[in-house]
């Protein structure tokens, strides 16, 4: 299974904390996004993070990972 | 080289304190010649509008990671002795401290530098985000102000 999670404002917009996959239906982050955002475009300032490491669209995933979307952050 | 998130408001004068006590390393003692401390506040206003309170969120467990991985960089860059991160999240309010960045070293060059180093990459790409609450709802805040 691959863990989706999203954060902050994306969270909201999404209307739920996530979403799980089976590996079968996605094998990079790009394709996680267009399994799991109901046709809502990719923002092109989305971040996104594979087992809490910053990757991008192309990164690959496999079962067991966590793949986190989230918007610019703002910490500090 | 330590890292913290909190949920209670903290001091960082009294946690600078604590901190050059009870963990800085004594093998080094009579090399600390410069800290240099960053620490960030809760304002009252923010794009010109007032702000009563605020909510920061995390992605809990990368901010650890992402916090280690910027304070070990900063270890192989410059010659610094130590350095400390504290971040708060949760619900906080104006005046309240958000976070505090320091190091120590033996020269205030790199002191400066990596304190610097430390607080921009974290306000770049440290997974916090803030919910402001303001006179008319809430809102988040879409990107920090320019260093």
């Amino acid at each position: 299974m691959i863990e989706v999670r999203f954060f902050a404002s994306l969270r909201e917009e999404m209307g739920r904390e996530g979403a799980q996959l089976e590996p079968s239906e996605a094998s990079t982050i790009g394709e996680v996004w267009e399994r799991v955002a109901d046709g809502k475009k990719r923002p092109a300032n989305l971040l996104m993070a594979r087992n809490m490491d910053y990757s991008d669209a192309d990164t690959p995933v496999v079962d067991g990972d966590e793949v986190a979307f989230f918007p610019p952050v703002t910490g500090g | 080289m330590n890292i913290e998130i909190r949920e209670n408001q903290f001091s960082p004068w009294e946690e600078i304190q604590r901190y050059e006590k009870e963990v800085l390393d004594p093998v080094h003692a009579g090399q600390y010649g410069a800290a240099t401390v960053f620490s960030g506040t809760m304002r009252e206003f923010n794009e010109g509008d007032g702000v009563s309170g605020m909510f920061l969120e995390h992605y809990s467990g990368m901010t650890d990671s992402y916090l280690e991985k910027i304070s070990q960089e900063a270890a192989e860059r410059w010659e610094v002795l130590d350095t400390l991160i504290i971040h708060r999240v949760g619900v906080m309010m104006p005046n309240d401290p958000i976070v505090l960045v320091a190091a120590w070293s033996a020269h205030r060059g790199v002191a400066f530098e990596a304190a610097r180093f430390l607080i921009e990459e974290l306000k770049s790409r440290a997974p916090f985000w803030k919910k402001e609450q303001l006179e008319e709802g809430e809102r988040w805040v879409e990107h920090n102000t320019p260093a």
